[in-house]
């Protein structure tokens, strides 16, 4: 049985490094592992998506409509842009957080209203406020491996080989940091 | 048991070019091919570089060729069309050592301005290509494009795409071997393409496509996988993973060498199969040569000619199924953006409000087109800013153009800009043109070039001075001007604009995002003394955001402290305080 995650930002929010931290423990776990990235212009700003697939033996590296088991996300906005790629029963893990996108700024969109509602009214979701936890621990950057820990507790890894693997991952002077964060979130 | 290892398609095609021992790399930054040659550069025994474009990059691999190593060069598709000029020699030339191109795709132009496909290129260069389907063929296939090269003499291309350059999977790991450098003697017949040699080259090349044809349908990354035989599918690359995935049933014919076909096996394959499909992204190159075999097949008349394939295209267009999942939501779009702190937005908001026309270029800047920054009206190909304007005004006379400048970025300058500007010159241009030197080749993320004084190996050389290359050309009117300077800047545009002479401004300042790069300060808004005016928001930096009663507010995490907002500001209502 393949396992498909999607995690879903804004290009510059650290989508990469949480997509190889989920890589690192899906391959320590002994699976067959695929990840889908996003580099380039579509980075600067713009709504990116990153796909982690494992199981026995991943043929495509990406994650289609109607396919997530679980569906991270780093924006609430990035959350119900991508809810058609979830499976009926699919969990959403969502950072309460809002980022408007240029199109609302110059005023030519509107900022949905009731996210949250909305994504509730069809899935099990998770939310968290990652950014003001991190802001908690000294370091806002460190809202991606708060959410991340959300979503693991959702996961079937054991807790000391998803901080095993972020301590692999992680540059080294950030590792004790990270692992707090973690911590945080899995135990939110 | 071996080391196995995750790794990005990237990674794991500049892992099997160390393994295969290549010796001399050359490349031109762009996504999606880039990590090739910055994963490429960590191995000691190899000699990787930056070349100022593809052509450079190509001729520099041949050369090494032909001295007797293994090389390789590395690019994204357009890159192989300025590559194309040497690449349709080095098809006649054939090599010393082995050479390979390895060149990306962008099937669904994630980050590209056109959708072209590298097997059209090859056909018409008269090279093989081989094509991966995921990081472990990524790394044996460069492998095995060296083999083909030194056993049949030609330059190969490994074909990648988006999908397969960015993801990553398990690889298994093997050593490096060195073949022996072969011995470089003088051949002129065969190194020397002029008239005479090249007419017998010709023969050579196409004997050499005939051998490579026949002996493709006994190469073993040729595959027929047989189950059902009620349906069958020739594919390769990363579509075929979508066709494992969707229909692991089916019979399939995986194509490892995607040039030239191999006839014998496609003919084997589609008598043993009832119904056969052809699932190739991009151009219909299998599908229109195995149909003037007088083979039957299913192809684009399905799928499309556009994007990227899944394997949910299969189970709806083939297979009938319904895909059960939520309509997707009406949402605001959020397309990509320049930085925070970029001083692009900072050059753009002064052309917008000299209401400027810029023929632009690739590069971050390209987003300098869209709302509100409005500035950009046309971008081709890499250099084309500055030949184009150099065109308008031929056809529509000076002062046509005197509300217009060409926009380039200092590495795009470097590649085929710097040929532009001398046309300008020679043919006596009254243009401006504006190198937004940001001091690195910042949209593929980042890499040096002649003019950072910094090497793909990270060593610290003589930077080519912008300024006095152009000076060297003979412009009088070459201008430094601080990206920031908003004021000095519009003084500037409008001066340079007005003359009747080519005027080059280099507007400089950093990328915000390089390392090393850090602002001192934010900005920070006083509510009580904003108008609600929107002259800040104007920039569009996303940082700034407006509050319930209109007045402004500004992102403390975002804000990287540019203060190109408190500038524009007429009431004292954005301070700058200093950096956490």
């Amino acid at each position: 049985m393949t396992k498909n995650i999607m995690i879903v930002g804004v290009g510059g929010q650290g989508t990469l490094l949480t997509s190889r931290i989920l890589g690192g423990i899906a391959t320590e776990g002994g699976y067959d592992v695929k990840l889908s990235e996003v580099h380039g212009m579509a980075q600067r700003g713009g709504s990116v998506v990153t796909f982690v697939r494992y199981g026995d033996q991943v043929a495509e590296p990406i994650v289609e409509e109607g396919q997530a088991d679980v569906l991270i996300a780093f924006e609430r906005l990035e959350a119900l842009r991508y809810i058609q790629f979830l499976k009926p029963d699919g969990v959403i893990v969502v950072n309460d957080e809002r980022i408007d996108p240029i199109t609302v700024v110059t005023g030519a969109a509107k900022y949905p209203e009731g996210i949250l509602d909305t994504l509730r009214a069809s899935h099990t979701v998770y939310s968290v406020e990652a950014g003001k936890k991190a802001a908690e621990l000294g370091n806002s950057r460190t809202f991606n491996v708060i959410v991340l820990g959300v979503a693991a507790k959702h996961m079937d890894f054991p807790k000391e080989l998803w901080l095993d693997v972020i301590e692999k991952t992680v540059p080294p002077k950030t590792v004790e940091l990270n692992k707090k964060a973690f911590l945080l979130g899995y135990e939110h | 048991m071996s080391e196995k290892k995750i790794m990005l398609g990237n990674e794991a095609f500049a892992r099997g070019a160390w393994e295969a021992g290549v010796k001399v790399s050359a490349a031109y930054p762009g996504t999606p091919s880039t990590e090739i040659s910055e994963n490429l550069a960590k191995y000691d025994e190899v000699y990787a570089e930056w070349s100022p474009n593809e052509k450079v990059a190509t001729e520099v691999a041949a050369g090494a060729s032909i001295s007797g190593v293994r090389s390789l060069a590395c690019m994204k598709h357009v890159g192989l069309n300025v590559a194309a000029d040497p690449l349709y020699t080095a098809a006649y030339t054939g090599v010393g050592g082995g050479m390979v191109l390895i060149v990306a795709d962008d099937p669904g132009m994630y980050s590209s301005q056109n959708e072209q496909d590298t097997r059209m290129i090859a056909r018409a260069a008269n090279v093989p290509v081989l094509e991966p389907s995921d990081s472990q063929e990524a790394k044996d296939f460069v492998k095995l494009a060296y083999e083909i090269s030194e056993k049949y003499d030609t330059p190969v291309i490994v074909r990648s795409t988006t999908r397969l350059s960015h993801s990553q999977g398990i690889v298994e790991l093997e050593d490096r071997i060195v073949p022996e450098d072969k011995e470089y003697k003088r051949n002129p017949a065969k190194y020397v393409m002029m008239p005479g040699n090249a007419k017998g080259r010709h023969v050579v090349v196409e004997e050499r496509m005939k051998r490579l044809a026949e002996d493709a349908s006994s190469m073993e990354i040729n595959r027929a996988e047989y189950a059902d035989l009620s349906v069958g599918f020739i594919t390769s690359g990363i579509p075929y993973q979508y066709v494992k995935e969707a229909m692991p049933q089916a019979s399939v014919l995986k194509l490892g060498m995607v040039h030239p076909l191999p006839r014998k096996l496609i003919e084997e394959f589609a008598s043993k199969v009832k119904k056969l499909y052809v699932f190739e992204e991009l151009e219909p190159v299998f599908e229109e040569q195995i149909r003037s075999w007088g083979i039957e097949v299913i192809g684009k008349e399905l799928f499309t000619l556009q994007g990227e394939y899944s394997a949910n295209m299969i189970r709806t267009r083939v297979l009938g199924e319904t895909i059960e999942a939520a309509a997707p939501a009406q949402v605001p779009a959020r397309p990509p953006i320049l930085c925070p702190g970029c001083p692009h937005r900072s050059v753009f908001s002064v052309l917008n409000r000299l209401k400027i026309h810029g023929a632009g270029d690739i590069g971050c800047y390209t987003l300098g087109a869209v709302a509100p920054l409005n500035v950009i009206d046309t971008t081709i190909c890499m250099g084309a800013s500055i030949s184009s304007l150099h065109g308008m005004e031929k056809a529509k006379g000076r002062d046509y153009i005197k509300n217009w400048v060409a926009i380039i970025g200092d590495s795009t300058f470097l590649h085929t800009g710097v040929n532009s500007l001398m046309n300008m010159v020679y043919n006596q241009s009254s243009g401006t043109v504006i190198i937004l030197d940001n001091s690195t080749t910042a949209m593929t993320g980042h890499q040096d070039h002649a003019a950072t004084g910094k090497t793909l190996k990270g060593e610290t050389v003589k930077a080519i001075s912008i300024y006095n290359l152009c000076k060297a050309m003979g412009i009088e009117h070459v201008y430094e001007v601080n990206a920031f300077d908003i004021d000095e800047l519009a003084e500037v545009v409008k001066r340079e604009t007005a003359r009747d002479e080519v005027s080059v401004i280099i507007t400089k300042s950093p990328c915000v995002l390089l390392k090393g790069v850090t602002f001192k300060t934010k900005c920070r808004e006083l509510s009580d003394k904003c108008k609600k005016c929107g002259a800040c928001l104007k920039p569009g930096c996303p940082a700034l955001t407006r509050n319930e009663d209109g007045t402004i507010k500004i992102n403390a995490t975002m804000c990287n402290g540019c203060g190109l907002c408190m500038k524009l500001c007429k009431f004292g209502a954005i301070e700058e305080v200093e950096a956490e």
